[in-house]
């Protein structure tokens, strides 16, 4: 492979792979703490 | 006799015969990164065993990296298996604290763009490469241009699969680029940003995060890591390990373990190891300098990107993000996020952005883990390897 079009590739896949996984990573994230929020009197080990 | 003892005396010059001028040199770079780690305090951890290290690979006659050596030995076991790299990656996870990426998830598309200069300097990279007069592969591209990754493991764990020649100046490289982040990022970021973004002060809501969604982050994200890109499942999967040893808290021993005495032995044997590549022979050459001013372009090009896209995502969130914040978006953890912090109180002392820096820093480690993963794979695909 001549090494414009892997540049070109790795720049597309490789940067917009990491772009999107984490994007799509932050989205679980956030779902995470929709699901799982945070409750002071659970986290400080009381009953909730 | 006489003749015996001049022969047995000869034994005691033959190493000071068999000195050439690239090991006098090299003997000569240990000690000055040897000076470096303790004088000026620049990542003292790894450099001084990577001074070290280089110091012992270039005296002659001591057969420390020929086949049965000590450090051919360590090469072999560590680095050629890539065991020291991901070692090392577990005591990072259980010394790193995701909450406040975990507060603020939006952060985590700064460790993305953080990772732009790996990209951007491959093309550059690989426009030298096809220079007539330059030997230099593809692949030995690939090796030079993650050292913008601004993570020291991951840059070894690449070098080492594709241009392990290089090991030891893309190691060098990056670990000395990484020291000298708060030196290289705030020029560039006084000169993207205005004084008006340089002071938004940005909220932090304490205590969001609740134990459960810090003991799901690191199953969760290796999961969906090592799916979307297995190649990078070590690296990923370890520091994940870390972090789950930290946050379950049901294995303190586990993590001080991993914290103290696993990230000691392994940084110890991965500096001297490390300087063990730094051989006259194979450091004196044009690649050498190309790595270097590659890794330094790489780093400055992290740094433009994190801070346009953090300006992107100040006027998207309408003035709500500090733009400084982009340049943590790097995995040089915690430098790069105590530099954010120092830049912005520079410009008004009660602005705190340590905690956001530190978000973006995270996400820098995982965004740095990830591009090199998705670039392993990608290379794996496109059969190149």
């Amino acid at each position: 492979m001549d090494s414009f079009t892997f540049g070109v590739t790795m720049f597309i896949v490789g940067m917009g792979g990491t772009l999107l996984s984490l994007f799509f990573l932050s989205l679980i994230m956030g779902l995470i703490k929709i699901i799982f929020p945070y409750r002071e009197s659970k986290e400080k080990g009381g009953k909730a | 006799m006489i003749e015996a003892i001049l022969s047995a005396l000869k034994t005691f010059i033959s190493g000071f015969a068999a000195l050439t001028i690239p090991n006098i040199v090299l003997i000569g770079v240990g000690c000055l990164l040897i000076f470096l780690a303790i004088k000026k305090g620049y990542e003292p951890l790894l450099l001084l065993p990577i001074g070290f290290g280089a110091l012992l690979a270039n005296l002659p006659l001591t057969g420390l990296t020929s086949e049965g050596g000590l450090l051919y030995f360590f090469y072999q076991t560590g680095i050629v298996t890539e065991i020291f790299p991901c070692l090392i990656f577990i005591g990072i996870g259980a010394m790193t604290d995701f909450g406040p990426l975990l507060a603020n998830p939006k952060i985590l598309l700064l460790g993305a763009a953080g990772q732009c200069g790996i990209f951007l300097t491959l093309g550059i990279a690989l426009a030298i490469a096809s220079l007539p007069f330059i030997n230099f592969s593809q692949l030995d591209s690939v090796a030079v241009s993650i050292i913008g990754a601004c993570d020291g493991p991951t840059s070894i764990f690449v070098a080492s699969k594709y241009a392990p020649k290089m090991l030891g100046a893309v190691s060098v490289a990056a670990y000395s680029y990484m020291a000298l982040v708060p030196l290289i990022q705030p020029p560039i970021m006084r000169a993207l940003t205005t004084r008006k973004e340089r002071v938004i002060k940005m909220e932090y809501p304490e205590k969001t995060v609740s134990k459960s969604a810090k003991i799901l982050f690191p199953i969760i994200v290796t999961i969906v890591t090592c799916l979307i890109a297995p190649m990078g499942a070590p690296l990923m999967g370890m520091i994940m390990l870390g972090n789950l040893l930290k946050e379950s808290g049901v294995v303190d021993r586990l993590t001080k373990s991993a914290e103290n005495e696993i990230t000691n032995v392994v940084t110890l044997l991965l500096g001297i190891t490390i300087g063990s590549t730094m051989k006259g022979e194979n450091f004196f050459q044009v690649r050498t300098a190309i790595v270097f001013v590659l890794g330094f372009i790489a780093i400055c090009l992290d740094t433009v990107v994190g801070v346009l896209f953090g300006k992107l995502m100040c006027h998207l969130s309408k003035r709500k993000i500090n733009p400084l914040i982009g340049a943590a978006g790097i995995s040089a953890y915690p430098m790069a996020a105590r530099v954010v912090q120092n830049e912005g109180r520079k410009y008004d002392t009660n602005n705190w952005l340590l905690m956001h820096s530190m978000g973006a820093n995270t996400g820098g480690q995982i965004g740095s883990i990830m591009a090199a993963a998705i670039m392993i794979s990608v290379i794996q695909g496109l059969g190149i390897v």
